[in-house]
């Protein structure tokens, strides 16, 4: 299986899929649904210093081939998570990387001291571009400044695997890449949901409560694999590509687009096997096109 | 544990304008697992181009002789269109079964009121089965715009005593079930609801006013089903809990409900 290992800023994955942030919990989750101990990495659930309740009822809506959410980073906190989740999901044979988000840079920074102390936590992705909290979140990552700063404040605490995760709600991605990039991040992840909204016609009200919310599903896939072209493009640290992943073919093409890995998020909804699926048919593609390494195939877009 | 798996429709029945009886066997016939009353199931909705989730519906009744799991459908947009026109031998893939359950009272001579409305009647049947089998006598109250609303009546008799009310008069007692004249006549000790909300924040409230254990069976708006998605969300007196894992079923004295 070595064919399907990759490597994210020193940190070797059996296998280029995981799953994203903000929709696979904890992991446990799934499985009932599949063999968590394949997967090369588990995202789990954006955490904050403090407990957040997250935004009010409705947070959800469907929209043509995906949906918005508003949930808000709702989490019971990193001391709960050091305390109380991490002893039940630190042995899978997976990756365990958390997603940490914050209002202010101090928060990102107190957050990060709080896990890097944890054996079986190698990496962290640093969440500059949640569109759903009021403060922080998203507004970090539309600036090269801000973005560049929270990072730099962050890799100071942080010297294991860091991954800053990119919101597609800017002018030019690929800037806010190369700025995260020279303040020493080992690796971007993109893209974040796209900031959206839905309204219930009859009513005349909007159908979140928050009135705008993140979009995500198939229909952003190819803002997706553009900008992860983009991106692969402008750095030199890997690209962990995401947006509308439902199988292994969208996989691959991230892959050719320039991802050396890639999550997988909302489609984990519909089909929770999604994930392994994907694993599988990564492997036959390779033996299909006789190459090597899916490493052969990164940026690999002949055009 | 929960399981994704096809099934097979092996009937489809139209019971009135927009409601469906499917009855659904898993394609491998491997029998079903123990289903408690009040869970659901998540149905992938195939061929809906503007169908993305799944759409989550409660378990109307098991048949574990028949292998059967019988599901109440009813028509409200694209993706319940395509599961209600699935015709006997085509498949649907579910995961199941999700949720917690309604709770059954420790003495068997405590008296139940299962009161549903609508669509909200699919969870009763199966409930009334499990108390009956378990020694109880359970009364059913349900509810409807019309008598051709009220559904499933032969079935609901087997359990129970019926009752009935109809927004238009045309069936049992005339205006919502909380008018139903059964409510002041008779003490319960266990009210269960499942129907629209604000039938069961009426009934809630009914309970709450008599200090009547009361139990509702919440429809919140969901992605996944089974508590990865954070989208469902009911505020409780323990913060937001995902209705579908701490629910559907929830007492009403964990809810904020104001009324």
């Amino acid at each position: 299986m070595d064919r399907l290992k990759v490597n994210i800023g020193g940190l070797s994955l059996k296998n280029p899929v995981m799953t994203a942030s903000g929709t696979f919990g904890y992991g446990t989750e799934y499985a009932d649904f599949i063999d968590l101990n394949r997967l090369g990495g588990i995202f789990v659930k954006g955490t904050t210093l403090i407990p957040r309740q997250g935004n009010d009822y409705p947070r959800m809506v469907e929209t043509p081939s995906g949906m918005l959410n508003a949930v808000g980073l709702q989490n019971k906190g990193v001391d709960y998570f050091v305390e109380h989740i991490y002893p039940e999901i630190k042995d899978y044979d997976t990756h365990i990387i958390v997603n940490v988000s914050g209002s202010t840079i101090d928060d990102y920074v107190k957050c990060t001291e709080k896990l890097v102390a944890l054996d079986n936590i190698p990496a962290i992705e640093l969440n500059i571009s949640c569109p759903n909290v009021k403060e922080g979140g998203m507004a970090f990552g539309t600036s090269c400044a801000s973005a560049a700063k929270v990072t730099k404040a962050v890799r100071e605490v942080y010297p294991k695997t860091l991954i800053v995760k990119l919101s597609p709600n800017v002018t030019d991605i690929a800037e806010i890449a190369r700025a995260v990039e020279c303040e020493g991040a080992d690796a971007v992840s993109l893209i974040n949901t796209f900031l959206g909204m839905a309204i219930d016609a009859e009513k005349r009200k909007p159908a979140l409560s928050t009135v705008t919310g993140g979009l995500s599903g198939p229909c952003i896939k190819p803002i997706a694999l553009r900008m992860v072209w983009q991106v692969f493009n402008a750095v030199k640290i890997p690209v962990i590509g995401m947006g509308g992943i439902s199988n292994w073919r969208d996989a691959i093409e991230f892959i050719l687009a320039g991802a050396t890995a890639i999550q997988i998020g909302t489609g984990n909804f519909v089909d929770p096997a999604v994930s392994v699926k994907t694993i599988d048919g990564i492997s036959e593609y390779l033996n299909r096109h006789n190459i090597q390494a899916v490493t052969d195939l990164i940026g690999k877009l002949e055009v | 544990m929960k399981k994704m798996l096809d099934f097979v429709v092996r009937s489809n029945e139209q019971l009135n304008d927009k409601n469906h009886l499917l009855r659904v066997s898993p394609v491998t016939n491997e029998a079903l697992p123990e289903i408690r009353p009040g869970q659901f199931v998540q149905i992938r909705v195939d061929n809906s181009p503007s169908t993305y989730l799944r759409r989550p519906i409660s378990i109307n009744f098991v048949d574990y002789c028949s292998n059967e799991l019988w599901l109440l459908v009813q028509c409200a947009g694209d993706g319940t269109a395509k599961i209600c026109a699935l015709k006997p031998e085509e498949t649907l893939n579910m995961i199941y079964p999700l949720g917690n359950s309604f709770s059954i009272p420790a003495s068997n001579q405590a008296r139940t009121l299962l009161v549903g409305g609508g669509v909200g009647m699919a969870p009763m049947l199966f409930l009334g089965k499990i108390l009956k089998d378990n020694g109880f006598s359970p009364d059913f109250l349900l509810g409807g715009r019309s008598a051709k609303d009220l559904l499933l009546l032969e079935h609901f008799e087997k359990y129970g005593t019926v009752y009935y009310t109809t927004e238009d008069g045309c069936k049992g007692e005339k205006g919502f079930v909380t008018q139903h004249p059964l409510l002041a006549g008779k003490r319960y000790d266990y009210i269960y609801t499942c129907g629209p909300k604000p039938m069961m924040v009426a009934v809630a409230k009914y309970a709450r006013s008599q200090g009547i254990e009361c139990e509702v069976s919440l429809e919140n708006l969901m992605a996944c089903g089974f508590g990865a998605c954070l989208c469902c969300v009911e505020k409780t007196i323990r913060g937001n809990v995902c209705a579908c894992t701490e629910g559907p079923v929830f007492n009403i004295k964990e809810l904020r409900w104001t009324d």
